[in-house]
């Protein structure tokens, strides 16, 4: 008799249990090369951690499957004169912890990105003000008109006001520190997933967060991220079913991974723009054997290393075809007149003759820094720079290290302290404007604190910054187009930063998952739906 | 080396020829002439040493020098398949360096390493198992506590530890020869128990004998009668461990730069030539990692099999 009862009780509360839930909620298991150190979404602007973060957090406006901005905090928006917007924000919104999504919190994550230990420091221009009108509507105010201002707002995450306060965490995290602080270990976002477990650089656990505004895409139940360093060990673990997504899939493994019947690689164009740069900015190297100058400083030397850098070589002996060599700081289908520019041919000699007319007939020393988890193949394409700089006589002592330590090191928050490094860019606005301000604007601009955020070897050309300031706010696309030409063309002949190229995205997916490529690399799992 | 080879007793003159009679003429080399296994075992270490020492001339390449590197020449599969190519007979790899150049240049990396390794932990243990067995106490047990602790974890983890701690401590500057030092530091610090334990047990059965009563009468300091009259008793052992754990020091090596915490890729020792060919092992490029993998387990046998059979040949139980 109980016997009976007890079973009677088990098959209801199954099917209790199965009418709870959708009975096709999945566990999607998704694995990367690189390490998902902080939750703090103003640490590290960095393409796989932001897109870690934008599961767990929104901005007020999103990208769409095509990059395009659609709203996404904010419901609405219009510009009552160019230079005073008006966002209307989203109502009924609740934070994972329950807290209601209000203007404090739009104000209060404009000035906590702002702030002192942010990466994110040019998402939101330093001139504009952030006033509350009513609980659901801000006005930003800006000194200058900006038509592009919500261009990188897709991720500028928000956060709450209350939950930051009361947690100690007002203040950003910044990369480079030693201790980690609340908000970089646990999260409050509004977005589609919360965290559940989080053990940097073991697993991290996104449940789905079933009282999200939005009406979800994807039929998970749970994402479990798992950092795995070793390309093979990535690639086996995708083979063998053990993860369901991996990025990157190792070029070398492509064709294995299409032939197995059981995964797929998704491949394009990347629009990140892989380069080289070094530090023209210091009276002396930090790390190098030349000392009282810099040999940076003389253009004379960037040309030599241009031209020492064999492109076409790296593309088809390091990256096996699987990359487009660059001669912009941009990718081309982020830049109409992409198509004027021609990469000037190496030449060794002509390399070794200018090192020698700079006074360096013998090379010189630097340590290069690179990382080793976070391009394609990124360790090997240093070495095989390394390889291409030792013939014209410079001697690079290589530092290639993961992710974390690497841009700690290198980065604004680290001091930028490197004399020779490897970066990957794609600007955060999709336009030109971003690379022309981020990355070749001089840093320490009194008018724009944000100017060269992201310029780690302190290239500087005012005329460079006036034609940008001018791109900012011209409107005619061909006049605009024109400005940015000049713009880059002062880059080049300035040998401003060595272009390499534009990798391309490959993603190792399982047959059984459906999901969308998005060509800024960025893994957007809310959009995955996995089979039984 | 004419001398080595000389027969017994042709010149016993000169103190030199002595001393290889004496080992010719031993026990130990004695056992080691009917023993086929360990004539193996030495040729085969010995031909590691050998060409590890003679690298820069057997090689086609300096493999540590990018400037020698040619990407132009990568990725060749070994000599005998159809893509082969010479001179790169085992093939190369993705950076264009010649397998069999790197794993001779590997080598020199491993052994050095190994060597220095054993030889710090060795030193360390030597005279910290000689304080603590001849004046026993309380110096004794301190000792041999932190001995004790030590051994419960294991030595790949102690050498983990240290490479971490010392890293993260120089940061950012670390070139390839503090690398290396690096390596050497934390193996010798991870395997320097045993050695301490060994000389402790020895020491203390020949403390208590007539000898050293006798040395201690009359007024020999502590330290010469440590040196010269009991270490000399308590050797054998230690040149056992010794021979056992360069294999395990060689390993240990090859373990912390297959993690990626040892040797950079600009200067691979075997085991980083084993992390790099482990990214190509299923993509169809298995002689990266195979030949290095081979080389690896074969000074490894061959050096256990000297260590065991070293160590049969001093136990008088087993003669």
């Amino acid at each position: 008799m109980t016997m009976l009862n007890r079973t009677g009780l088990l098959a209801a509360a199954a099917c209790f249990f199965a009418l709870a839930l959708p009975a096709s909620a999945q566990t999607l298991r998704y694995a990367n090369q690189g390490n998902l150190t902080s939750l703090d979404p103003y640490t590290l602007k960095e393409s796989t951690t932001i897109a870690h973060h934008a599961h767990i957090y929104e901005g007020l406006v999103a990208r769409d499957k095509d990059l395009k901005i659609v709203p996404a905090l904010a419901e609405s928006w219009e510009t009552l004169d160019p230079r005073h917007w008006r966002f209307h924000l989203r109502k009924g919104v609740k934070f994972h912890n329950g807290d209601p999504f209000t203007a404090d919190d739009v104000i209060f994550s404009a000035e906590r990105v702002r702030s002192k230990g942010s990466n994110f420091l040019s998402n939101v221009p330093p001139d504009a003000k952030f006033v509350k009108v009513d609980d659901h509507t801000v006005d930003v105010m800006l000194d200058t008109p900006n038509p592009i201002l919500t261009s990188q707002w897709d991720s500028w995450f928000i956060m709450g006001k209350k939950w930051c306060e009361e947690n100690n965490s007002a203040a950003p995290t910044p990369a480079s520190a030693t201790t980690p602080s609340y908000a970089s270990l646990h999260e409050n976002g509004t977005g589609p997933f919360i965290i559940d477990v989080h053990q940097p650089g073991v697993k991290t656990v996104f449940k789905a967060n079933p009282t999200w505004w939005g009406k979800p895409e994807h039929n998970l139940k749970e994402i479990v991220f798992t950092p795995i360093g070793s390309a093979a060990t990535r690639v086996a673990a995708l083979l063998s079913g053990e993860v369901d997504v991996i990025e990157p899939v190792p070029i070398q493994d492509i064709d294995r991974v299409n032939s197995s019947g059981s995964a797929t690689v998704l491949t394009g164009p990347e629009l990140r723009t892989i380069f080289l740069g070094m530090d023209q900015n210091r009276d002396e190297l930090l790390y190098s054997n030349v000392k009282g100058k810099n040999p940076f400083k003389d253009t004379r030397v960037r040309e030599a290393f241009y031209k020492a850098v064999d492109v076409e070589l790296i593309k088809t002996r390091v990256m096996r075809g699987l990359s487009t060599p660059s001669a912009l700081m941009i990718a081309p289908q982020l830049f109409a007149l992409s198509k004027d520019f021609t990469r000037a041919k190496p030449d060794a000699a002509a390399a070794k003759k200018l090192l020698a007319d700079a006074g360096y007939p013998d090379g010189f020393e630097v340590t290069m820094d690179c990382p080793n988890d976070r391009y394609v193949n990124d360790a090997a394409i240093c070495q095989a720079v390394v390889g291409m700089l030792a013939r014209i006589g410079v001697k690079v002592d290589l530092l290639a290290q993961p992710k974390a330590q690497y841009f700690a090191k290198v980065l604004k928050p680290g001091g930028f302290k490197t004399s020779f490094f490897m970066l990957g860019w794609t600007p955060s606005s999709g336009d030109s404007h971003n690379v022309l301000h981020d990355i070749m604007g001089c840093g320490n601009d009194p008018a724009d604190a944000t100017r060269g955020e992201a310029n780690l070897g302190g290239y500087c050309n005012k005329e460079l910054d006036a034609l940008a300031d001018k791109v900012l706010i011209e409107t005619d696309t061909a006049k605009r187009d024109q400005m940015i030409k000049q713009a880059f063309e002062i880059g080049i002949k300035d040998y401003a930063y060595i272009p390499l190229h534009q990798q391309a995205l490959a993603w190792g997916v399982s047959k059984k998952v459906k999901l969308t490529q998005r060509a800024d690399n960025q893994v957007m799992l809310y959009w995955a739906t996995k089979q039984e | 080396m004419t001398e080595m080879l000389a027969p017994d007793g042709l010149d016993p003159a000169t103190p030199r020829a002595g001393w290889a009679a004496r080992a010719l003429d031993s026990d130990v080399f004695y056992a080691f002439r009917r023993s086929p296994l360990a004539i193996g075992a030495a040729i085969v270490t010995l031909a590691f040493f050998a060409v590890a020492i003679f690298a820069p001339l057997l090689a086609v390449q300096n493999p540590f020098d990018p400037a020698q590197l040619e990407l132009l020449n990568s990725r060749i599969p070994p000599l005998w398949s159809a893509d082969g190519q010479a001179p790169f007979l085992l093939g190369s790899d993705e950076q264009g360096r010649d397998v069999l150049s790197a794993i001779l240049y590997g080598l020199r990396i491993s052994l050095l390493v190994g060597v220095l390794g054993v030889g710090l932990a060795a030193a360390i243990g030597i005279v910290l198992g000689l304080v603590a067995g001849y004046f026993g106490g309380v110096i004794d047990t301190v000792i041999m506590r932190i001995a004790d602790v030590q051994l419960t974890f294991p030595a790949i983890l102690i050498a983990l530890m240290i490479d971490g701690v010392v890293k993260s401590a120089l940061s950012n500057r670390l070139d390839e020869r503090t690398m290396l030092a690096v390596l050497v530091l934390s193996i010798g610090l991870s395997f320097w128990v045993q050695y301490a334990r060994t000389v402790r047990g020895s020491v203390m059965v020949e403390r208590t004998k007539d000898y050293v009563a006798a040395a201690q009468l009359i007024g020999l300091p502590s330290w010469t009668i440590m040196r010269r009259h009991v270490l000399p008793n308590a050797m054998g052992p230690v040149l056992v461990i010794a021979t056992i754990n360069l294999a395990l020091a060689i390993l240990t090596e090859a373990t912390l730069s297959f993690l990626g915490s040892g040797m950079p890729e600009t200067m691979p020792s075997l085991g980083t030539l084993i992390r790099i060919g482990n990214n190509y092992l299923f993509s169809g490029e298995w002689w990266v990692i195979a030949f290095p993998g081979l080389a690896l387990a074969t000074l490894i046998l061959a050096i256990n099999l000297l260590g065991d059979w070293l160590r049969d040949a001093l136990n008088p139980k087993l003669r």
